[in-house]
């Protein structure tokens, strides 16, 4: 768990593009193993940003498609309400590919979607021509970094110049994202995770002499901090006495997101932000500033929150470090994401990874 | 004033499969940890996938309780450790957020008094836990998990019982009930589970658990009243608590105290979509509901005239009503409905005598037909019932080989009948005085006859003999 793999039981991943740095998470290991051409594409799960923030990091192409387009059987959940399983590849083009192998209905998954007849490797480079693209004004401003903001201006200036109305929308409930994802998403987790308690897989200790209670105490601490911090939180926010200051406030302002971002989408065909407000950053930097961490998340949340698709694509570098651009559509909208993201893929011209 | 109000649940055990996968539904009689796949032990990456066909049953139970369905319902979460649920929490309905569950509102009548059904929710069972010795004493637990996933629905009433009483009458009214929507078998070990609270005057509410059979309920509850009230009388405060029933010492023990109650945090259960409840869907259902057991009773003493109660207990047995059905017309009806009601008691009462029973349907309408018609009295009939039921032969052969038929040509009975007066000397001469002993002889030529003799053409020829004496 966490945007930069440091929490992870088998150690941090390492940016291929400057291994001191980290790779973004959670998915951090999947985006390095493409970028690193270790393989053509991979698989990410994507609650918060997961698929599309390592991509950022690591300079590959990153989707969050629509909740339910893609079969949730076999992942381990953490956070089943927003989760969606995403493809990471190189190019547009490979991530259409993979996107079309793994949506559509799966019968083990009661919450996937009829996808029609679509091809998302199609009609790929029909261009932005037309197309009306909303700059989401709260992931540009405060927080950003300056490079971050000057890539984002220029890729918002290509696409005009492709023909593309690009304006400025206003998301008011992105300032309470963050606080919202982090309620909910432990609430799932706390849930989610219980089921781990060395009951039924084994034990992997002496267990003569343990009471159930403390059998579950012992079991349930072979959790790592991030995890064990997240369990708690999940505990917390829902617990009778709190639910109302908290978990349930959450699912309000989840709701009020949906309600501006279906607002939006009737005057615009898409909407675009930077992927991370920051930079990769070092290995150890954040380690022990969680709250930190928990905040570079506001560019991804959104999209997990409301259920519709984002891709990102790496857009250029600054001092050997990758900045990646973001794109959302309306649900079920891939396609059209798909290629605003080739359209804007075409006027990149981007180095090899150093390795 | 004493209040009780019941938590039922009910195991849909006449659905296939379990509720959110495809093991069977019928755990009973399996291996041990044999009825299991991914998604009912919550192995890592399994989702549940929601049984259409316990929502539909579940709706049945919701309807017949006269409960109102919501346009869509939803299933929660319920977050609880304990080694008996697998994924360490329950997927359940919860309506604290609106009416989101299978139903709610409903009330059944019981003898006049309103009983009102708070809610009907739609759930998982868990595990069950194997213990060496008492749960208590025990130093080794094991799990068996067959039973993970069974559909279950929970009936939660009002507290509107004011005895113990009434909630044993309610309790039978609800098996009859669901056994006859075709839903549950009742006489399943566990299908149908019962737990109370009970409060009296202005005392704490106690909630009784653990109560294994629906006959103990009304003991718990008995035992129940009179500790509280003991209590009261002696102005101790009747502490909110939860009391386990103890089946071999007949008597209810604290549990855990309320203020340790478990905070379930409850929120909505993603990876199940809300399922619409069209009023299409509520018609059809309806629509191909069996006949409730009121109309049936209804039906009974209207069209065919039999009495209320052999009209109330054909109806609320769905057993002996299917067996009605299929046996009767217009005109024996009133003749196999006393056949079922009387004769067939003792032959028919448990699971293993019906399903050891040879008689068929047919066998009843010619039974009826043959005491209609003359050919055997309603007494061979009883003989005929008891070889039918072992033996399944066709009711002539059994006339035949058991020699039933009716003795009803005068001079053969009078015959008899003369033989009778012979050995009972002493109660003609008192027959005479007491027309009681009348009877004492009619019994007498019965046995005689095997009870083939017609009754009202014995009494009649007796009574000719007497008076000509």
């Amino acid at each position: 768990m966490g945007i930069s793999t440091e929490f992870s039981y088998f150690g941090p991943s390492r940016n291929p593009w400057n291994t001191d740095y980290v790779p973004g998470g959670s998915s951090g290991g999947s985006a390095v193993s493409v970028s690193a051409l270790e393989c053509i594409a991979s698989l990410g799960s994507d609650t918060g940003g997961s698929v599309r923030n390592p991509a950022s990091f690591c300079s590959v192409v990153g989707l969050k498609p629509t909740y339910g387009l893609v079969s949730r059987y076999g992942l381990i959940s953490y956070a089943n309400s927003i989760e969606q399983v995403g493809p990471m590849a190189r190019t547009v083009e490979d991530t259409a590919f993979i996107l079309n192998i793994i949506s559509g209905i799966d019968q083990h998954d009661n919450t996937t979607i009829d996808k029609g007849k679509v091809d998302y490797t199609k009609e790929l480079d029909v261009g932005v021509e037309g197309k009306r693209i909303g700059i989401i004004s709260e992931m540009i401003g405060e927080g950003v970094d300056k490079q971050v903001a000057a890539a984002t201006s220029k890729a918002i200036s290509k696409l005009q110049t492709l023909g593309a109305e690009c304006n400025e929308v206003s998301l008011d409930s992105v300032k309470f994202s963050v606080a919202t994802y982090y309620t909910i998403a432990a609430t799932e987790a706390g849930s989610n995770l219980a089921r781990y308690d060395n009951i039924r897989y084994g034990f992997d200790f002496d267990v003569e002499g343990y009471e159930f209670n403390a059998y579950i105490s012992k079991a349930r601490k072979n959790f790592g901090p991030e995890v064990t911090r997240r369990m708690i939180l999940g505990s917390f926010v829902p617990s009778a006495g709190y639910v109302g200051k908290y978990f349930l406030k959450a699912l309000k302002v989840r709701s009020k997101i949906k309600s501006e971002i279906e607002q939006a989408f009737k005057k615009f065909d898409l909407l675009i932000a930077p992927t991370s407000p920051v930079l990769p950053f070092k290995i150890g930097e954040k380690v022990d500033d969680p709250l930190s961490l928990y905040l570079l998340d506001i560019n991804t949340i959104v999209a997990n929150l409301s259920g519709i698709p984002a891709i990102s694509i790496p857009y250029e570098m600054t001092n050997g470090l990758p900045i990646g651009i973001q794109f959302f559509a309306n649900s079920m909208q891939e396609k059209t994401l798909l290629q605003a993201a080739y359209a804007l893929e075409k006027t990149t011209n981007l180095p090899g990874v150093p390795i | 004033m004493t209040k009780i109000g019941l938590e039922i649940h009910c195991q849909l055990t006449k659905l296939e499969s379990k509720l959110f996968c495809s093991c069977k539904a019928d755990y009973r009689s399996l291996d041990i940890n044999t009825n299991i796949c991914p998604v009912c032990i919550g192995l890592p990456g399994s989702l549940p996938l929601l049984n259409k066909k316990a929502v539909e049953k579940a709706a049945m139970i919701s309807i017949a309780l006269g409960c109102k369905t919501p346009p869509k319902i939803a299933f929660f979460r319920k977050n609880y450790f304990y080694p008996d649920l697998p994924k360490n929490f329950q997927i359940t309905q919860y309506n604290a957020y609106g009416p989101t569950s299978i139903g709610s509102d409903g009330k059944v009548l019981i003898e006049d008094k309103e009983i009102r059904v708070r809610r009907i929710q739609l759930e998982e069972d868990p595990g069950r836990l194997v213990y060496e010795g008492t749960s208590e004493k025990t130093l080794l637990t094991l799990i068996d998990y067959n039973r993970a996933g069974t559909p279950l629905v929970e009936i939660v009433t009002e507290p509107d019982f004011e005895t113990p009483k009434q909630v044993r009458l309610f309790l039978n009214v609800l098996a009859d009930l669901v056994e006859n929507l075709g839903v549950s078998d009742p006489s399943l070990e566990g299908a149908l589970r019962v737990d109370g609270n009970i409060s009296i005057d202005k005392g704490n509410r106690v909630e009784i658990k653990n109560v294994g059979s629906f006959k103990d309920i009304e003991k718990a509850l008995h035992f129940e009243i009179t500790r509280q009230q003991s209590l009261a009388e002696r102005g101790i405060p009747i502490p909110a608590e939860t009391r386990h029933w103890d089946e071999a010492r007949k008597i209810t023990v604290s549990a855990r105290s309320k203020e340790e109650e478990q905070d379930y945090r409850y929120f909505l259960e993603a990876d199940i979509p809300w399922v619409l409840i069209d009023s299409s869907v509520i018609d059809k259902l309806k629509k191909n509901m069996p006949e409730s057991i009121y109309s049936k009773k209804e039906r009974y003493i209207k069209k065919y005239g039999i009495p209320l109660q052999v009209a109330e207990v054909l109806s609320s047995d769905k057993f002996y009503s299917d067996l009605f059905e299929q046996a009767h017309n217009e005109k024996n009806a009133k003749e196999i409905a006393n056949i079922i009601t009387t004769d067939l008691k003792g032959f028919a009462d448990t699971k293993e005598q019906r399903e050891q029973l040879k008689l068929t349907p047919k066998h009843l309408a010619d039974l009826a037909d043959a005491i209609m018609n003359n050919i055997i009295t309603r007494n061979s009939g009883k003989l005929a019932l008891q070889e039918i039921v072992k033996s399944g032969k066709p009711l002539s052969e059994i006339i035949s080989s058991l020699d039933l038929g009716h003795v009803d040509d005068k001079s053969s009975l009078s015959k008899i009948i003369d033989d009778v007066f012979s050995e009972e000397e002493k109660a003609v001469s008192e027959a005479k005085l007491n027309p009681d002993t009348i009877n004492y002889l009619v019994g007498k030529v019965m046995r005689k006859t095997k009870g083939k003799a017609d009754p009202a053409l014995t009494l009649d020829i007796i009574k000719k003999k007497l008076d000509s004496k």
